[in-house]
């Protein structure tokens, strides 16, 4: 069976893509940033997932106001990214895994979560900027190193879905994923926050506090998150800050209980507040034991009927 | 018919792009959205008022445009994802309509980033009555220490049977 072995959180800020593209990642301003993803890269080589689920949100590139999705699932077999004003990023055309993503959207509808399916979507820096910052530099005509499912939530127009919405999608993506035959290795990206405002008088707000709480509660104790309404989040998170909902999705796949295996954060990247974030679930070990004894018990149950 | 009260037009300097004004500054949106074409962006600036008349604005809405006056869009249903092109169409960084919007210089917006951004105290609520979400003041109660401006660790090495995999 395909199983989750771990989330990722990652802000997705669109200047850190442009840093990237325009070659200022040794800039001191930007070094700042990018020193806190090496250690990640490393681990993500390490990893080796089969495919990544990534949670994120589009900024008015593939959505205008014409069709506003609450959550879009990409099951097309690739995403080019999207011209978001200057061209597209110099990145590959995101390669999908429609199998894996038409069997979630089977599944998940099912557990009553009405997903919007994509089947021609094009993907802006708020899939592809997290995807640099975990896979590193990838040349736009190479290829990056898995394929990958998007999962697109509405966080521009007020109200997003709540947290609780969130997280329990997340565990019936993980259930979807669960009951997919095939032995995949998959990874979930919660991207987007953490605080900031970048609309109204207001602009420019961040609050470190709030951050380190969100990021100790994701690690440890994620049911309280799930609380939160929406309202704190906009008054203490700034109004684009809400997008930390997203995270509550890739929480809600992994364990109850986690191991957290790195972390970073830092202030600025423009206007925001750069969180990460790994989470591995626990389960990861045990899976293949378990998977046996599934297995097992399988053949007890056709053996009896 | 006027604005019906939210809970969090209690914010100071916040105007929540909620399903109303999503209704209300469709037009801006779209028209925001149009400048995503470089033929649009040329029709535009080669008469803004005569442009603007391919959607459906109100006189208000258009005077915010034509005035470039970014918070009465917000205030009048524009996006700040949306608008943020229209800024681009006039060749400004974002950074540059930031300032505009929080009445501060560039530079000196600039300036409050880099020293840690706009802080959240005394910034919550319009009215003074709403304080802290308890969310986060119990989690300060608990991490007394000051922190660092930028942090990384490593809790724990990836495990080695992921290591191992080919």
């Amino acid at each position: 069976m395909a199983r989750i072995i771990a989330g990722i959180g990652a802000s997705h800020v669109p200047a850190i893509g442009a840093a990237i593209d325009n070659g200022k990642t040794e800039e001191p301003y930007w070094k700042r940033v990018f020193s806190g993803f090496v250690k990640s890269q490393e681990w993500m080589r390490q990893a080796k997932p089969d495919v990544a689920i990534i949670v994120y949100n589009d900024h008015a590139s593939a959505f205008s106001v014409e069709m506003i999705p609450t959550f879009a699932l990409g099951c097309a077999a690739e995403f080019p990214p999207a011209d978001e004003g200057w061209g597209p990023r110099p990145v590959p055309v995101v390669e999908g895994h429609p199998a894996l993503a038409s069997h979630i959207a089977q599944s998940v509808i099912l557990d009553e979560f009405d997903l919007t399916i994509c089947n021609k979507m094009e993907v802006d820096h708020g899939m592809t900027v997290p995807m640099n910052l975990l896979f590193g530099k990838v040349d736009k005509d190479s290829h990056w190193p898995c394929p990958v499912i998007p999962l697109a939530v509405n966080v521009v127009m007020y109200p997003p879905p709540t947290g609780h919405r969130c997280y329990m999608l997340g565990k019936a993506i993980r259930k979807a994923v669960e009951s997919y035959p095939e032995d995949l290795r998959v990874v979930i990206f919660g991207t987007g926050g953490l605080s900031h405002q970048i609309s109204g008088p207001r602009a420019g707000l961040i609050n470190s506090k709030w951050d380190k709480a969100f990021l100790d509660n994701l690690s440890k104790n994620p049911k309280k998150l799930i609380k939160i309404p929406h309202v704190d989040y906009m008054r203490e998170a700034g109004a684009e800050g809400i997008e930390m909902v997203m995270w509550l999705i890739m929480r809600g796949a992994l364990d109850d209980k986690v191991d957290e295996v790195y972390r970073f954060y830092t202030v600025p990247a423009s206007n925001t507040a750069v969180g990460h974030i790994i989470l591995a679930n626990r389960s990861r070990a045990k899976a293949s034991g378990k998977h046996k004894r599934a297995a097992a018990r399988a053949k007890v149950e056709r053996k009896r009927s | 018919m006027p604005r019906k009260e939210q809970v969090y037009d209690d914010i100071p300097g916040t105007y929540v792009f909620d399903a109303e004004r999503s209704r209300q500054g469709y037009g801006i949106n779209m028209f925001c959205m149009s400048l995503m074409k470089d033929e649009n962006r040329k029709a535009f600036k080669a008469n803004e008022a005569e442009y603007l008349k391919r959607f459906r604005l109100t006189p208000d809405q258009t005077e915010a445009i034509l005035q470039r006056d970014y918070n009465r869009m917000l205030e009048l249903g524009g996006n700040i994802y949306f608008t943020a092109k229209l800024g681009a169409t006039d060749g400004h960084s974002f950074q540059h309509l930031a300032a505009l919007m929080t009445g501060n210089t560039q530079e000196g917006y600039a300036k409050m980033m880099l020293g840690g951004g706009r802080s959240v105290e005394g910034n919550r609520s319009r009215s003074g009555k709403n304080a802290a979400s308890p969310f986060v003041a119990g989690a300060a109660k608990a991490s007394a220490k000051p922190k660092a401006k930028t942090k990384a660790k490593t809790k724990a090495k990836p495990k080695s049977k992921s290591a191992k995999r080919k």
